[in-house]
This record gives C-alpha cells, sequence and structure tokens, in this order.
C-alpha cells in the first residue's frame, strides 16, 4: 500500500512540472500582453496613452524579457508561496485567491454532499426497481435537470426570490455579515445562502450520477455473490446495500478527481450569475483582461487541483478496493 | 432421528418460466426426497431444469421464474429464530421473502454454487462472509462468529485458516476458493447442503479433493446433501441415490448401484453409455489407424519457451516474467491426434498458441513441412510470412457462444476463410459452404441462418467447418468439447475422427480431461506449470504413467462406475500443495 501511495506521488512530480509549463505557456498564447489591453482600455475611455509609460511599465512587469525568464522568475516565487502581483488589482494573487479559496472549497464541498445524498439513493432505487413507474419518473425528471442549463435555473430562482419571497437569492452573506468576523450568526447566514447555488449546481450532477449509479448497480445486482447472500438468509435490502451496491460504489471513488477542478472552474456562469464571492468569476475576470499572474496562478491551480485529485481517487480506490491494492 | 425418515420432500413441485409464447415449466411435476446423511445426485444435462428445481427449494429462482404448484416439506423445522417449537413446513407456500424462510435458508438449508469466485465477494474478506450467516442466525457476536469462521476453514482443510479470514477471495485459488463458500455454508451447521455443480469449474486433482471433503462432511454432520451434475464419474464417485432428470421432468431415480448396473429409462442408459465410451479408446479411431498408418513427421518444435511479462516493478526498473511455456519438444505426424493434459493454468492454450504463431516463440524452433513438403522454420517468421501457414494451421475454439460472430450468417461465417484464400467467386464459395455443412452434419438450410439459432453442439459444427474450410493439415482444438454436454461431446468427437479419415488432418487435442484424450488421442503430452512432463502412447500413459504427477493427475479422475468406489488409490502429486498455500500474486 505504501508503495503503491509513494508511486503515485513520485509520478505526478514530473507532471506536476510539465502542467506549470503549459499554464504559463498558454497565458502568454494571446497576442499582446497585459499592458497593451491596459493601454487599449484607456485609449477606450479617451484618454491619452504615453508611449514612455507603456514602455516602462513592461520593464517593470518583466514582460520584455525571453519566455523561459519569465517563467523561471514566476515558477521560482511559487515555490515561495509568492504568486505574483495581479496587475489588475494590484494585490498579491496570492491574497485574491486565498480570500476566495475558502468559499470555493464550502460550496464545492456542500454540492458534493448533496449531489450525493440525493443520487445514490435514487439510482439505487431505479436499479432495484428498474422499469417502475418510480424508475421512470426519477428518469424523466433526472434527463430534464440534465438537459436544463445552470444559470437559466439561476435566472429563474432568482426571479422567483425577487417577485415571489421578497428576498435577494444572490451572494453568499447578509450585507450586515459580508464583511464581519466569523461568528455562529454568519456561519448560520452561510448555510442559508448555500442552499439556492448548492441546488442549482448540484442538479445536473445529481441527474447524471442517478444514471451512472442505476447502470452500475444494474451490472452488478445478477451476479451469483447477490444470489449467495440471499441464500445465506439475509434480508432482500441488506443483501443489496452489503453487496452490489457496495461493490457498484467503486467506480465513484474515481470521479473524485473531476471534483477537484471543479472547486475552482465548476459554476463560474452560476457564479457570475448569483454574484458569489467564490474564486470563478475571479478566474474569469482575469482571463478576459489577460491579467497574467492572476490567470497564470488559476491554470496552474487547475491543473495542481486535477492531478492531486486523481491521485486522491487513486488511493481511495486503492482502500475501498482490495483488487486494486495487490495489483 | 431414524435415518431412513426423509427431511425434505418435494412433491409435484412444478417452476415456470412466464414467456411471451405461455408459461414454460422448467421444473415439471417433479418429486423426490432427502434423506439425513445421503447424497443424492441430481444428473442431466444443460437446461434439463437441474438448477431451478434446486433454487425452486430456497425460494431463489430469478424473475420470471415462479413456483407454480407442489408442495416443498421441511421436517423438524424451526419457523422461528427464538423458540425451538417444531414443526414440518411447506417451503412453496411461504413467502421468498418472508422471515420465516429468510431463517431456513442458511441456517436449515444451504448451498454452494458452481462459480466460487462469482459466488463470493470480491471485496469482502473471507472470514467477514463466513461470520455473517452466523452473526444473523444465531445472534453471537461478531468476535465470536469470527472464531467459528476460522474453525470452519479448518474442517474444510484450509491451511492457516487464522490468516485466510482476513484474506480476500481473489488471493485464494480456485479449489480454495470452494472450500471457504463450502465452509461459508457450513457454519450454522444445516441439515441439508444443496451444491450446484460445485466442482465443475475445477481441476480433476481438486474436484477429487472437494468430493473427498464433501463425502467427510456429510458423515460427520449427517447431512442431507443435493448434489447437482451432469458428470456421470463424479456420480459413480459419490452419490448414494441418484435423480436423473430431462426436460423438466426425473425420469429416473434409485440408488446409485441400480442406476448403473440395472437403468431403465433410455435417456439414463445413453448418458451412461456415452460417459462410459470415453473412457477407452475409440474403436472407430483404431479403425481408421488400421486402414491408414500415420504420415512423417509434418511439424516438429525443438525447445520451445514463451514467457510473459507479469510485473513492471516500481517505475519499471524491476521486470518480472512468468514462464508459460518451458522447453517444450515434439512432432506431430500427418494424420496423428495427439492430446495435450494438464490443468488449468499449465500452459497447454499458449503452447497451442504458440504452434499457430498467435504468439510470438521466444526460445527454440518450431519447423512445419507443407503440403508441397518444403520444411519452414516459422519461429521467427512475421505476421505476413505466416499467411500461408496460417491457412494449413487452424483452431477451434472452446466456447461455441463467444466464437462466432453473431451478426454474421453461417454461410457467411464459414466462407470468411474461404474469401481471404483468394476464392472469389460467390458461385465457388456457396458450393463449398454446402459442401462443408454436409461434412459437419448440417442442413444445407442452415446457411442463410445466425448462430443463435443454434445449440452448443451445433455452434461447435459450425466452428469446425470455418476451421476445415481453407483445407487446413492441421487443426488445434483447444478444449473443443468441453463446453458440450456428454452425448454431444462423443458425437462431435466422433464427427471429428471421421474428418481425419476423409481430409487427412492431424489433431492437437487440448483437454483437462483424461478420458476424452484416452478416446480421441494416438499420442498423450502432460503438462505441469509449463512443461511437458510426460509424453508418450495415450495407451501406456494412460495404464502405466512414470512422472508422479501423471499419476495424481490419472488417479483423480473419476471412474464411471460405483462398484469400483474406493478401489483406486489416490495419489496426490507434492507441488500441488502449492494450491494450499496459494497467495494473490498471480
Amino acid at each position: 500500500m505504501f508503495v503503491y501511495i509513494m508511486r503515485r506521488v513520485l509520478w505526478s512530480v514530473p507532471f506536476l512540472f510539465a502542467a506549470s509549463l503549459l499554464a504559463f505557456a498558454i497565458i502568454q498564447l494571446p497576442p499582446g500582453d497585459y499592458v497593451e489591453s491596459y493601454a487599449a482600455r484607456l485609449e477606450a475611455d479617451g484618454q491619452q496613452v504615453d508611449e514612455v509609460r507603456i514602455i516602462a511599465l513592461r520593464d517593470r512587469f518583466g514582460l520584455d524579457r525571453p519566455f523561459i525568464v519569465q517563467y523561471w522568475k514566476w515558477i521560482s516565487g511559487i515555490f515561495q508561496g509568492d504568486f505574483g502581483l495581479s496587475f489588475q488589482w494590484q494585490q498579491p494573487v496570492s491574497e485574491l485567491i486565498g480570500d476566495r479559496m475558502f468559499l470555493s472549497v464550502i460550496l464545492a464541498t456542500s454540492t458534493l454532499l448533496f449531489t450525493w445524498a440525493i443520487a445514490l439513493p435514487i439510482g439505487v432505487y431505479s436499479a432495484v426497481k428498474q422499469y417502475s413507474v418510480g424508475d421512470y419518473v426519477f428518469s424523466i425528471i433526472g434527463f430534464i435537470g440534465l438537459a436544463t442549463p445552470n444559470f437559466l435555473v439561476a435566472l429563474i430562482l432568482m426571479y422567483v426570490g425577487v417577485v415571489v419571497f421578497g428576498t435577494n437569492v444572490t451572494g453568499l452573506f447578509s450585507p450586515e455579515y459580508a464583511n464581519a468576523s466569523w461568528s455562529w450568526g454568519k456561519f448560520i447566514d452561510l448555510l442559508k445562502h448555500l442552499i439556492i447555488p448548492v441546488a442549482i449546481i448540484g442538479t445536473s450532477a445529481t441527474a447524471s450520477l442517478i444514471r451512472i449509479m442505476r447502470a452500475n448497480l444494474l451490472d452488478e445486482l445478477f451476479k451469483p455473490y447477490v444470489t449467495t447472500a440471499r441464500a445465506k438468509g439475509l434480508s432482500e435490502f441488506k443483501a443489496i446495500i452489503k453487496y452490489p451496491v457496495r461493490i457498484a460504489l467503486n467506480p465513484f471513488a474515481s470521479t473524485i478527481a473531476w471534483v477537484f477542478p471543479q472547486i475552482i472552474s465548476g459554476s463560474t456562469i452560476v457564479a457570475v450569475v448569483l454574484s458569489l464571492p467564490t474564486v470563478d468569476p475571479l478566474m474569469l475576470d482575469a482571463l478576459l483582461s489577460q491579467d497574467m499572474y492572476l490567470a497564470g496562478a488559476f491554470i496552474l491551480l487547475l491543473s495542481v487541483m486535477s492531478i492531486v485529485g486523481m491521485i486522491v481517487s487513486d488511493i481511495v480506490l486503492a482502500l475501498i478496493d482490495p483488487r486494486i491494492r495487490y495489483r | 432421528m431414524t435415518t431412513n425418515q426423509p427431511i425434505l420432500e418435494v412433491k409435484d413441485l412444478v417452476t415456470a418460466f412466464q414467456t411471451r409464447h405461455g408459461d414454460f415449466n422448467a421444473v415439471d411435476n417433479v418429486s423426490l426426497s432427502l434423506t439425513p446423511g445421503k447424497l443424492m445426485c441430481l444428473v442431466g444435462e444443460s437446461g434439463s431444469g437441474k438448477s431451478v428445481l434446486s433454487r425452486s427449494i430456497l425460494q431463489l429462482v430469478d424473475k420470471p421464474g415462479k413456483i407454480v404448484s407442489g408442495e416443498i416439506l421441511l421436517h423438524d423445522a424451526h419457523p422461528a429464530a427464538s423458540s425451538d417449537k417444531v414443526e414440518t413446513l411447506d417451503l412453496a407456500a411461504l413467502n421468498p421473502r418472508g422471515s420465516v424462510m429468510r431463517n431456513i435458508r442458511g441456517r436449515d438449508i444451504a448451498m454452494i454454487f458452481q462459480e466460487p469466485m462469482s459466488s463470493l465477494s470480491p471485496v469482502h474478506k473471507i472470514g467477514n462472509q463466513i461470520a455473517e450467516s452466523a452473526m444473523l442466525h444465531e445472534g453471537i457476536s461478531k468476535s465470536q462468529a469470527m472464531e467459528r469462521a476460522v474453525d470452519m476453514l479448518r474442517q474444510v482443510e484450509i491451511s492457516n485458516p487464522e490468516k485466510a479470514v482476513n484474506q480476500y477471495p481473489f488471493e485464494f485459488s480456485g479449489g480454495m476458493r470452494q472450500r471457504a463458500m463450502i465452509a461459508m455454508a457450513l457454519v450454522c451447521s444445516p441439515k441439508i447442503l444443496i451444491a450446484d455443480e460445485p466442482t465443475t469449474a475445477l481441476d480433476v486433482t481438486i474436484q477429487a479433493e472437494i468430493l473427498d471433503l464433501l463425502q467427510n462432511l456429510k458423515q460427520t454432520h449427517n447431512m442431507a446433501i443435493m448434489f447437482i451434475t451432469h458428470d456421470m464419474g463424479v456420480v459413480a464417485e459419490i452419490a448414494d441415490d441418484v435423480a436423473v432428470m430431462k426436460n423438466g421432468k426425473i425420469v429416473e431415480v434409485g440408488g446409485v448401484r441400480d442406476i448403473f448396473s440395472n437403468p431403465n429409462h433410455g435417456y439414463t442408459k445413453s448418458l451412461l453409455r456415452a460417459a462410459q465410451d470415453t473412457q477407452k479408446p475409440s474403436d472407430r479411431r483404431i479403425e481408421i489407424r488400421r486402414a491408414r498408418p500415420l504420415g512423417d513427421p509434418i511439424l516438429s518444435a525443438k525447445s520451445i519457451g514463451k514467457e510473459f511479462l507479469s510485473s513492471h516493478g516500481f517505475l519499471g526498473l524491476k521486470k518480472e516474467t512468468f514462464v508459460a511455456v518451458d522447453d517444450a519438444s515434439f512432432e506431430l505426424r500427418e494424420g496423428e491426434s495427439l492430446g495435450v493434459v494438464g490443468e488449468s493454468g499449465s500452459g497447454k492454450t499458449t503452447l497451442a498458441r504458440c504452434i499457430q504463431r498467435i504468439h510470438g516463440i521466444d526460445r527454440g524452433e518450431l519447423h512445419y513441412r507443407n503440403r508441397a513438403g518444403v520444411e519452414t522454420e516459422l519461429s521467427r517468421l512475421r505476421d505476413k510470412e505466416l499467411q500461408p501457414t496460417w491457412r494449413e494451421i487452424r483452431t477451434v475454439f472452446q466456447d461455441p457462444f463467444a466464437s462466432l460472430n453473431p451478426r454474421m450468417t453461417v454461410s457467411q461465417i464459414i466462407s470468411e476463410p474461404l474469401l481471404l484464400n483468394g476464392m472469389t467467386s460467390k458461385r465457388q464459395r456457396r458450393d463449398r459452404v454446402e459442401e462443408l455443412l454436409d461434412l459437419v452434419g448440417l442442413p444445407v438450410e442452415s446457411m442463410e441462418r445466425f448462430p443463435h439459432a443454434f445449440s452448443g453442439g451445433q455452434r461447435q459444427r459450425i466452428s469446425i467447418a470455418r476451421a476445415i474450410a481453407p483445407e487446413p493439415r492441421v487443426l488445434i482444438a483447444d478444449e473443443a468439447t468441453s463446453a458440450l454436454d456428454v452425448s454431444i461431446r462423443v458425437q462431435i468427437m466422433d464427427l471429428l475422427l471421421e474428418l481425419q479419415h476423409k481430409l487427412n488432418i492431424s489433431y492437437i487435442f487440448i483437454s483437462h480431461d483424461v478420458g476424452l484424450v484416452r478416446f480421441f488421442c494416438d499420442r498423450v503430452m502432460v503438462m505441469y506449470k509449463g512443461k511437458i512432463v510426460e509424453a508418450g502412447d495415450t495407451e501406456s500413459v494412460c495404464t502405466d504413467p512414470e512422472h508422479p504427477y501423471t499419476k495424481a493427475l490419472l488417479s483423480a479422475v473419476p471412474i464411471t462406475d460405483p462398484s469400483e468406489r474406493g478401489t483406486k488409490v489416490r495419489h496426490r502429486y507434492v507441488a500441488d500443495l502449492s494450491d494450499v498455500s496459494a497467495n494473490g500474486s498471480v
């Protein structure tokens, strides 16, 4: 087991390096740089742009140096916890992201728990009672959930919230708590505000998870070991939960891998619509304005999250499925 | 309790499957009874309703199957888990999911199945799966139940049971898994054990051990056992009573000696004849050899070796290999049938694939003399250079269901190799397919039908027609008759003999069944762990084996004659013990 984990971790090192290089290359890809788009924005606002000032800015940010030098400066800073300075916000990138990261993690975890809590039991029900009325009803609801874009649901809920209930459903905090320090009151306020984004972001994931669970379980339900369990005298419920459901859950460990990057980019549009203070809108903004270090930090973070997610899901899978552990 | 009082009586049981064309009675008006301390063998061919009958007793028939009428009387049953009240219960009248039925399953009547691997959960420890019934039915604590599990594993002769309870099924060998399965069934000391083909998936040597084990347990626990099998040899070896089943009905019941010495029903007679036929050399083969003696060697292998990569090691640094075929040398003569016997994993199939050069050969030489008399060394040739040889060396595979493309018609399947051979005229191909179908004994009308319309035996005939289409000189039959019922098996082997006579084909006949090899082959090679441990004339190897492994293998083969039961001394090959201490490294 230890060897297995060590092997996974060691293998991730070259991947992380390649990902960082790629991240930096990607943010360098679009024509022009931050200074250029800054100048363009100034011009659009009707201001005069001073050529000398632009060159000074370039020089200050090191934008005229060769790619590899810029990359080295960037990556060595990251090792010391310095992700560079956001051009737009004139703040360290690490501070900008750090503030919002916590809320993103909370949102992503609650969405995941919500999804699993709803989808797994329904998936089991749909498989055990295949082709029953309930199975059809859940399938129809599930497909509707899959087919409806999240932001549309968000807009509808906002409308309903404002027009019918007269409350503002956007954001994650009520105005009085937004800048307050943490307290029970703020925490409960957060939970109240979480319900709607979690429900919105979770719907499509729930729908697909129901289908996956149903299909996985249908593969297992008629295996001989289920008959063995029944022949031992187990009740139908216990026989199904302990054996086929347990085995049908294994593939879910693999899905942890894609939960991690979703912390950052899973709900961008919904977050913009609902003006959630998570990292998603910040990332969108950074990409639009070519805020190089901020965008680079995001892309790097996404890659790291994907790789870490992969390691975690491999380890979890090995923990719950002995057949993988011993290979 | 008097011993001759039946514990379970099945009366006029009908179990039906609802289909679109009305009900199909898989079990049709069956009556039988089980007695403590007696083993009843239920024999019949596939589809005869044996399994459905056994599952009906525990009400475990999968939908859309359903018990329609009849009684299943269990005497001396405790309907409630708590009270000691004893009464006779009609299991057929119980709710399949009700608590009374569930209390009987595993406690009064336990069951073991054919595939020990898929019948055990792959992700739960053996100990957990065994202890579960005890905790459920006797309400004992987990630690007590685990102690019981260790004890049960010891009873089924698993070495180091304390370690085994914490292992997973995939760390066990096939024989150990079946032992664990038996331990699981016996943990609550049931009065009745139903065993559904428990040794069919196992090697003969392991089958012999499991049969011994069941015999012992029957006596020590005074259990009634219902043993389902299609193998008359096994019946002769262990049965006290025999019930013969055909098309859902029991056609004959009786004591084992009566049935074997004086069968009444024609079906029983034909089953027995088919089983006994395959224990001696085929008369037809001897006749054919007299008409045409064997020719010169056409294929000769010199020290062939084949290895597989079994592990890359840490970061691909330490490569480990598994030697599948080790230093194999042999000759195949024109018109000869050469048998290859051995247990699963002994390298028989790998050897066949090396001969056909589907696998590369790592060491040694393989010489083939083609129809024109030109000799080629095959071991180093590339795929393109092998094309002409592939036409002359062909294979018939084991599984007649998986080896035919379900979306091609019989005529397409058989004519495919002809097309590859350059027979472009549609007319010519059609004529040839007709001729081939006639050769393998199928009607010409089969041409336009799809494989699913045929039974296992007929499909195997189609496979054979496909294999002989390009007029091969060597045919490798890789367990080609193993998936078939006994009576069909003999027919297919007779067909192969006739084809050999007509077309002068040499066979390499791979089988785990020594009886079949004795029936079919002139010479035999015995393989064990990748090595050919003994080779020679089939009769002399079978009657006077030299290598200890061959002795062990032969002594494990059941004799189809109950009167000879116990007369044979069983040899155990010492290297076999690796099975008992097997670990999960494979």
